[in-house]
């Protein structure tokens, strides 16, 4: 059976079916309206009592902003307006609280679903979450408790709330799934941050399975094995085995300093692609953001990102990282990168046509009210400047300029930003590695973009199939490029780093260290494998091996020379890598 | 009493976050506090109430709080909605 993974990992257990007994409203009337007002207030407050102690509990097991969900909770159960409406109807109509409650819910739920909005619908749901727990209370129905469960299971049923997963014991729980729900459900985000595997979306699972049969769930595939053989479960329980080795061996490097086996310090970064990304990177323990790509602000918009809004994202981002770096690109849109309302003209050409800086020194009124949001974010941390596809040095000599005149114009309005601000440029159109001695002089710092590099140098689309086989990042004249830009960014003294793929990629790691690069910028997910690996590789050793690595004339023979010459050392040393 | 307009510029209007934003500061204050939209009064101080108004981006609204610390209250909650961009 399949589902939707949602949560990684291997869970093996019995299944504890959770079913929630249906609640049956029925209409009555009563003889005292005050009585009935006041056995509705006494399970408010009680409903109070219990969300506290789970937002409480919250707090303690996963964290403060996933408790937020609570305190929304019990705003709504405060609402003056929904306790009033309740009393008026118990007084007016004579009926019982249960069922007061439940026409006036009706009532705002049909309220919130004509609305078209997607955090309100998801309202909607607490709000029914929140009732149901108010009328068990008020008709003495137990709900099953979670805390309760002895033995390793995984916990099957229709739906979870979130006060039923803050009950779960991730040391007892070892997996969930659910009919309900998908990737951004609490359910979802919850299980991932306790670490628990989970699978929804797998509708009628409840009626399939029996409460403690055998069951093994992969939360990375979705799969889910019931009443396995024998032969099944050693199979996982291996995978589990190495899974877990892997995750405290990974958490282990975290904190850690990116260094090689012989003692040369590098710095690994993540690439963002919204401020929300920026977490992850966080706690992939990256040593900061290497390129924060600015597109996000532009796309999907129908009209151009005000100062304001810039800011407050830049800023964001900044003050979450405080003193580590945040090297964000300035606006790399056009050709294949659709923006409809700056009406760009259909190119033949559109990757080797009017985009990134080319629009942008065009389009200087884009390019300043960026620039401006830019410099005015970088008084609130570490922030540096980087510049996409500069092709020839006046680019970059008016790019500079532009940003010249615009802390001018900071400083004469009195608005404060870091003076000495960083500027480099992102290394990716050949001409400039060629050149790079000269442009080493002019920057403070390269990111060597490989994957536009790599298509440059080689005349490859990436995209298209029929030749997609020629795009290597093997290839020798990329990495000879690549030599060479490092090589004469040094001589000038100034910082290499790398943001393209090729940065993560687990067999260039040891031929980049050993050329000299100073910066790998990857994807969080990629962070802490990188800097594992590079514990185990020595950078002397390799670098006698790089020049007979850099002569020879095929992707095919550097990859097999990688493989054979510096890799087998660092296999030998990791069991887990290839072991 | 004190009556007062604002333009909601942040991006989601009174929906989501800022809603409960509001809420949580119109509930600090013992004033009375209703919003007006379209001719329809909400209690400001219920979620529910707000949530149901809809009011998004580039709506007007209007802010009317009654009673000792109106005042303060109307300036706060206007600073507030102001300084939200989400």
């Amino acid at each position: 059976m399949k589902g939707l993974g949602t949560s990684p990992g291997i869970g093996i257990g019995r299944v504890f079916l959770y079913m929630e007994p249906k609640l049956e409203i029925k209409k009555d009337s009563i003889k005292d309206p005050e009585t009935e007002i006041n056995r509705f207030r006494v399970a408010l407050e009680k409903c109070c009592n219990e969300i506290e102690y789970i937002k409480n509990l919250t707090i303690d097991k996963i964290g403060k902003d996933k408790a937020e969900i609570f305190s929304a909770h019990r705003l709504m159960l405060e609402d003056p307006e929904f306790i009033s409406a309740v009393n008026e109807k118990i007084n007016n109509e004579n009926i019982n609280a249960e069922f007061a409650i439940s026409e006036v819910v009706d009532f705002y739920i049909s309220l919130f679903d004509n609305i078209e909005d997607e955090y309100l619908r998801a309202r909607s749901e607490d709000l029914k979450h929140v009732t149901k727990n108010l009328l068990r209370e008020l008709m003495g129905i137990e709900p099953t408790n979670l805390m309760t469960i002895k033995e390793k299971s995984i916990i099957v049923s229709e739906d979870l709330s979130p006060s039923d997963i803050a009950q779960i014991n991730p040391n007892i729980v070892v997996g969930i799934v659910t009919e309900l729900g998908g990737r951004t459900s609490h359910t979802s985000i919850m299980a991932r941050t306790l670490g628990i595997p989970a699978i929804v979306g797998i509708k009628g699972i409840v009626t399939k399975v029996n409460h403690g049969e055998d069951i093994i769930i992969d939360g990375s595939t979705g799969d889910i094995t019931l009443s396995p053989t024998s032969k099944v479960i050693s199979e996982y329980e291996i995978q589990l085995k190495r899974d877990l080795e892997l995750k405290k061996i990974m958490s282990l490097v975290r904190d850690k300093k990116s260094i090689s086996k012989d003692g040369f310090r590098v710095e690994i970064l993540g690439n963002i692609g919204t401020p929300k990304d920026v977490e992850k990177v966080i706690q992939n323990g990256g040593e900061g953001v290497g390129l924060f790509r600015t597109e996000f602000l532009y796309m999907n918009s129908e009209r151009l990102p005000s100062e304001e809004e810039q800011f407050e994202a830049y800023k964001e981002v900044a003050e979450k990282l405080g003193n580590k770096s945040l090297i964000i690109r300035t606006l790399d849109v056009g050709g294949d990168k659709e923006l409809p309302y700056l009406n760009l003209p259909k190119e033949m050409n559109p990757f080797l046509g009017y985009r990134a800086i080319r629009l942008c020194l065009d389009r200087q009124e884009i390019f300043r009210v960026q620039l401006r949001a830019i410099l005015r974010a970088s008084e609130y941390g570490n922030i540096k400047i980087m510049f996409p596809m500069i092709s020839n040095i006046n680019e970059l000599r008016e790019s500079k300029k532009i940003i010249e005149e615009i802390k001018e114009e900071l400083k004469l309005s009195g608005i404060s930003f870091n003076e000495n601000i960083e500027v480099g440029i992102m290394v990716e159109i050949p001409a400039v590695a060629i050149q790079s001695r000269t442009f080493a002089k002019e920057v403070d710092f390269f990111s060597i973009g490989t994957n536009d590099l790599i298509q440059y140098t080689l005349a490859v689309d990436r995209g298209n199939e029929k030749i997609a086989n020629l795009y290597s990042q093997y290839h020798p004249a990329v990495l000879n490029l690549i030599k060479m830009t490092i090589e004469n960014g040094h001589k000038e003294g100034i910082m290499v780093g790398m943001c393209g793929e090729a940065a993560a990629d687990e067999n260039l790691l040891p031929v980049l260290l050993a050329m000299g690069l100073d910066e790998f910028s990857m994807s969080a997910s990629s962070i802490l494998r990188s800097r594992y690996l590079l514990k185990s590789i020595s950078k002397e050793k390799v670098r006698e091996k790089l020049d007979e690595l850099l002569n020879l004339s095929s992707s095919e023979e550097i990859l097999r020379f990688i493989d054979e010459n510096i890799l087998i050392n660092v296999k030998n040393e990791n069991q887990l890598f290839g072991g | 009493m004190i009556s007062k307009e604002v333009l909601l510029t942040n991006k989601t209007g009174l929906h989501a976050r800022p809603a409960a934003l509001f809420v949580k500061e119109a509930t600090k204050y013992s004033s009375d506090i209703q919003i007006i939209k379209d001719d329809k009064t909400y209690n400001g101080k219920s979620i529910m109430g707000i949530l149901s108004m809809g009011a998004a981006n580039g709506d007007t609204i209007r802010i009317q709080v009654d009673g000792v610390d109106g005042e303060i209250a109307i300036n706060n909650l206007i600073e507030l909605l102001n300084s939200i961009v989400d």
